[in-house]
């Protein structure tokens, strides 16, 4: 039985819908993303979560009670935000303390559970100081040791991360994880980074526009988009999204992709999806992921489609691990993926072998997924 | 640049600067001169001021035209001195200045912590009753401190003072808060505290500046009104501006310069130290008056 | 952005909810409600208040029985003491208006010059600010009173031509009390135009500096263009101020003498209560109002205008 459910959530200010009939839900203890571009509705998503702003219609339900009505510290939550919103004038000690100062904690009892918080989270040498006397990685664990001092049944997190400097950031975001494997409570967690969605989700939602885009674990999301935007908006380098006919050729169809000054490339597909027969002759997007666009050496010997053929190559970009090559095709710069030590120069013609096994298929016209 | 224009250069701003600071000091006296003017007069007998320079410094030095401007000068038709209108002013203003700035600091944290549909008309209506021509209010305020039996009365003057003065708190303390992080608002309301205790424990803390600001503010303006004080009050209301300007216009008599002076600065004294204690408070207490948004 | 703004107020209970959380979202409200009242009452309702009045025909005070129509406004601008305050309220606040603006320019931007004693001379300036208009008056009264003030001192230092008696000329009269206001503003207007020009940012004006623009060129086409809310601020605080200058009228002048130095804000307290004529005190508060609101109301809309 899902922990948390949010069921057809609408929100919006006067006349401005900003959440448009949203259903999401998580098991208990899992771990939810919320992501998208700025605007998407997915902090006022996460702020509806908390009770702090009002819904306009649909319903929440923690552990199978609705709490549309309840007041945020009736909700059983704790929350931190993208600023930490730390009490400027009281020490890390009192800000962890507050909410139990509220209820009434007696002293000897909040002052135990401030250690223990304090100590899991390394910041027990700091209780006595004041935010402002803190570096950006201490106030964030502060944050976050006001809101597990509380032992919610959710945790809510507004881009934790994103005040902090790169290294820091993958340090804390690796933390995050591990107190989430330790304590098993049920996280959501909004982030407008792909990458930390990636890698901290159980299951991810993408939100566009108020809508949401799709729903999944991590691996659906990436390998299986619904839709250009998803395929489009998850993944560094982003998903090559090429413009393409499809033709039927003797047995088979294929995939035709045109090139400037040369003649078109033709690509086999010997595992269509079944939908796109009907787009015989048809303009589709030929969704293809740089790591599934490579060096011919480099491709994946356990995929069963691999076609190659000869592109001309623009740009190289060397970045250590990996060599990113630019080619254009469809009229639209593509970018592969190859292996660090390839030898390729810019202006010269290559092979480069696409993995038909993982590439995807969008009508143009719906954005939509063909299956 | 040539070593030869570069000594022109240098030239022609050793005299721009000579003058920028010559213009600058003359200013330094024009605003000066009356202060100086009222200083040294208030301590000359009544005679040097008439038969000798206003701009000497005195002759013979006496603080006598202080202690009748303090305690026995003619004003209206008791010889009293400044010193029960001294005490009718700080009785006013202290609780004026309280009242309106506990109700401005509120009104500034529920319109920007606990907006509601509405609270820009709200507040525009508030902003814009700072700038109304009190004269437009004095006949129904008449009446209306004459309904409550408060004509004529100190708490009368405190009443309209705080009323009058809400518009500026209210402003002073919503562009305060504005800037206040509204998450700490929302952190606080998920540990549970209420609307008291966010505002006591959350924003009161970091409000030292604001009310400062503030009070130093109200304190200037309810302390130098003139307006209200000659209006609504009566003999045992009388606000000290009013009664200087009584002593100083009072048509009978000999002219005494010297108290005249002594009593205006007596006036004076209150606002000056406080700006010469807090003047950097006190500028920015203007300028958030002055400039909105 | 209405989006983003901090719209954290509960809905008001859709289901069965304790009274005591009912309270708590009623509760900012609450409190705001009696200032509000207060200021509905007290400002707007006592506008409507003196409106009414200046309709009726209400002499020592204010009686609602007969309405006169337009009779105040008419009688108003008919009445030579009237057109005179109008005359001295165009004189003293043009003169107030331009000249504090000139002298806290010139003086914010002479400040700006790496000057060393600032910290001096801008508490000299600004004093004055914190003075009531009623010392300010009495200083400048006898200061330019010929009997005993510059005329006099100048007599005594051995200048027997010396003459400076406009206090007591009819003619210029009024211009002594711009002498006096501008001594006591004129420093808050530096002030503004110094913070101004601070926070004009210095990346912008280094780059002027490379393009080889001279220091009066940079101030000419960069900084002074980039002040203008400045300007217009100051623009409406003076002019607000000089359509309520009353104060410092009544301690140097009262008015006087005869008639010279009226102002529109001396005129309605005096024929409110010096004169008995209620209703053309009420009519000339409204015009006074009206003159206000006609600077304030464009200003403030666009200023919240902008902050949405």
């Amino acid at each position: 039985m899902p922990f948390l459910e949010i069921d057809n959530l609408e929100k919006s200010y006067g006349s401005a819908k900003i959440l448009k009939g949203v259903t999401l839900d998580i098991e208990e203890g899992g771990f939810l993303v919320l992501v998208g571009p700025s605007g998407c509705g997915k902090s006022t998503l996460l702020n509806t979560i908390a009770g702090l702003e009002p819904i306009t219609g649909g319903e929440i339900r923690i552990n199978g009670q609705r709490v549309n009505d309840l007041h945020p510290s009736k909700r059983d939550i704790a929350m931190v935000f993208q600023s930490y919103a730390l009490y400027p004038n009281m020490t890390v000690a009192q800000n962890i303390g507050f909410g139990m100062e509220i209820r009434g904690v007696p002293k000897p009892e909040r002052d135990k559970a401030i250690a223990e918080v304090s100590q899991l989270l390394q910041i027990d040498h700091l209780l006595d100081r004041k935010p402002s006397q803190l570096s950006g990685g201490q106030r964030q664990r502060v944050a976050m040791g006001r809101a597990l001092v509380r032992k919610p049944q959710v945790f809510l997190f507004d881009e934790p991360l994103s005040n902090l400097d790169a290294k820091l950031r993958i340090d804390m975001r690796t933390e995050i994880k591990r107190l989430h494997q330790r304590m098993g409570t049920t996280i959501v967690y909004v982030t407008h980074d792909q990458i930390e969605a990636m890698t901290l989700a159980s299951k991810i939602a993408v939100l566009k526009d108020g809508i949401l885009q799709q729903f999944g674990t991590p691996s659906e999301i990436y390998n299986n988009p619904s839709n250009m935007f998803v395929a489009d908006f998850m993944g560094s380098p982003a998903m090559n999204l090429i413009p393409a006919t499809v033709a039927m050729n003797g047995k088979g169809l294929e995939v035709v992709m045109e090139r400037e000054a040369r003649e078109p490339i033709k690509l086999p597909l010997a595992s269509a999806p079944a939908g796109l027969g009907a787009f015989q002759g048809k303009k589709v997007m030929f969704g293809v992921r740089p790591e599934a666009l490579t060096d011919p050496g480099g491709a994946d010997r356990d995929a069963k489609a691999v076609a190659t053929a000869d592109c001309h190559i623009e740009v190289v970009e060397p970045a250590g691990s990996d060599t990113f090559a630019v080619t254009n095709l469809g009229g639209k710069p593509v970018v592969a993926r190859l292996r660090a030590d390839a030898h390729i120069q810019p202006g010269s013609n290559a092979p480069l072998a696409f993995n038909l096994s993982k590439a995807v298929f969008f009508d143009p016209a719906t954005e939509q997924r063909i299956v | 640049m040539s070593a030869a224009s570069q000594d022109v250069a240098t030239r022609n701003g050793i005299f721009a600067r000579a003058a920028i600071y010559a213009v600058l000091i003359l200013f330094a006296v024009y605003y000066l001169l009356p202060l100086y003017v009222m200083l040294v007069n208030s301590l000359k007998p009544l005679d040097e001021i008439r038969h000798g320079n206003m701009l000497a410094l005195p002759h013979e030095w006496t603080i006598a035209p202080w202690l009748s401007a303090w305690s026995t000068a003619q004003i209206g038709v008791s010889p009293t001195g400044l010193k029960p209108y001294f005490l009718n002013s700080v009785m006013m203003v202290v609780p004026a200045v309280a009242i309106s700035t506990i109700l401005g600091a509120l009104n500034g944290y529920v319109l920007t912590k606990w907006r509601f549909r509405g609270d820009t008309v709200v507040f525009g209506m508030m902003l814009l009753a700072c700038f109304i021509p009190f004269q437009i209010v004095l006949i129904p305020s008449a009446r209306i401190l004459g309904l409550l039996h408060l004509a004529g009365t100190v708490p009368g003057l405190v009443l309209i003072h705080a009323i009058y003065g809400l518009g500026f708190t209210t402003l002073f303390f919503r562009n305060y808060y504005e800037a206040f992080p509204t998450e700490l608002v929302r952190a606080a309301q998920i540990d549970g505290a209420s609307f008291f205790q966010i505002f006591r424990r959350i924003l009161l803390p970091s409000s030292a500046p604001i009310i400062v600001v503030t009070v130093i503010w109200q304190f200037t303006n309810i302390w130098n009104d003139f307006l209200f004080g000659s209006s609504f009050s009566s003999v045992d209301s009388i606000p000290l501006t009013v009664a200087l300007n009584n002593l100083v216009n009072s048509s009978t008599g000999v002219k005494e310069y010297n108290v005249h002076f002594a009593g205006a600065i007596l006036a004076a004294l209150p606002t000056l130290i406080v700006y010469i204690v807090s003047g950097r408070y006190f500028v920015r207490g203007l300028m958030a008056g002055a400039v909105k948004g | 952005m209405t989006q983003t703004r901090a719209e954290i107020a509960p809905i008001l209970a859709r289901t069965r909810r304790a009274p005591k959380e009912v309270l708590q979202d009623l509760l900012p409200k609450i409190v705001l409600a009696p200032s509000f009242a207060l200021i509905l009452v007290f400002v707007y309702g006592f506008i409507v208040f003196t409106g009414f009045l200046s309709f009726s025909g209400s002499k020592l005070l204010p009686d609602f029985s007969t309405w006169v129509g337009f009779d105040n406004y008419v009688r108003l601008f008919k009445h030579p003491n009237w057109i005179v305050s109008l005359k001295n309220l165009a004189i003293f606040s043009v003169l107030y208006i331009v000249i504090c603006s000139v002298i806290g320019l010139a003086l914010a931007i002479f400040l700006d010059q790496k000057i060393r004693g600032e910290g001096l001379l801008r508490p000299i300036y600004l004093y004055p600010m914190a003075l009531s208009f009623i010392v300010t008056g009495v200083a400048w009264k006898w200061f330019l009173d010929p009997g005993i003030g510059l005329e006099h001192a100048m007599h005594q230092l051995g200048w027997a031509s010396f003459s400076f008696r406009w206090i007591k000329q009819g003619d210029m009269a009024i211009y002594t009390i711009v002498i006096a206001a501008i001594w006591q503003s004129s420093g808050f207007v530096m002030a503004m135009f110094l913070a101004g020009l601070r926070g004009v940012d210095n990346e912008i004006i280094k780059a002027a500096q490379i393009d080889g623009a001279s220091t009066v060129m940079i101030y000419r086409r960069i900084i002074i263009p980039l002040m203008r809310p400045v300007f217009l601020s100051a623009f409406v605080v003076l002019a607000h101020l000089a359509i309520k200058s009353y104060d410092l009228v009544v301690a140097m002048t009262d008015g006087g003498p005869g008639t010279a130095t009226w102002t529109p804000a001396l005129f309605m307290t005096k024929f409110t209560f010096g004169r008995n004529e209620m209703g053309m005190g009420a009519a000339s508060a409204i015009i006074m109002l009206m003159m206000i609101f006609a600077i304030i109301v464009p200003y403030l809309y666009s200023e919240l205008g902008q902050k949405k």
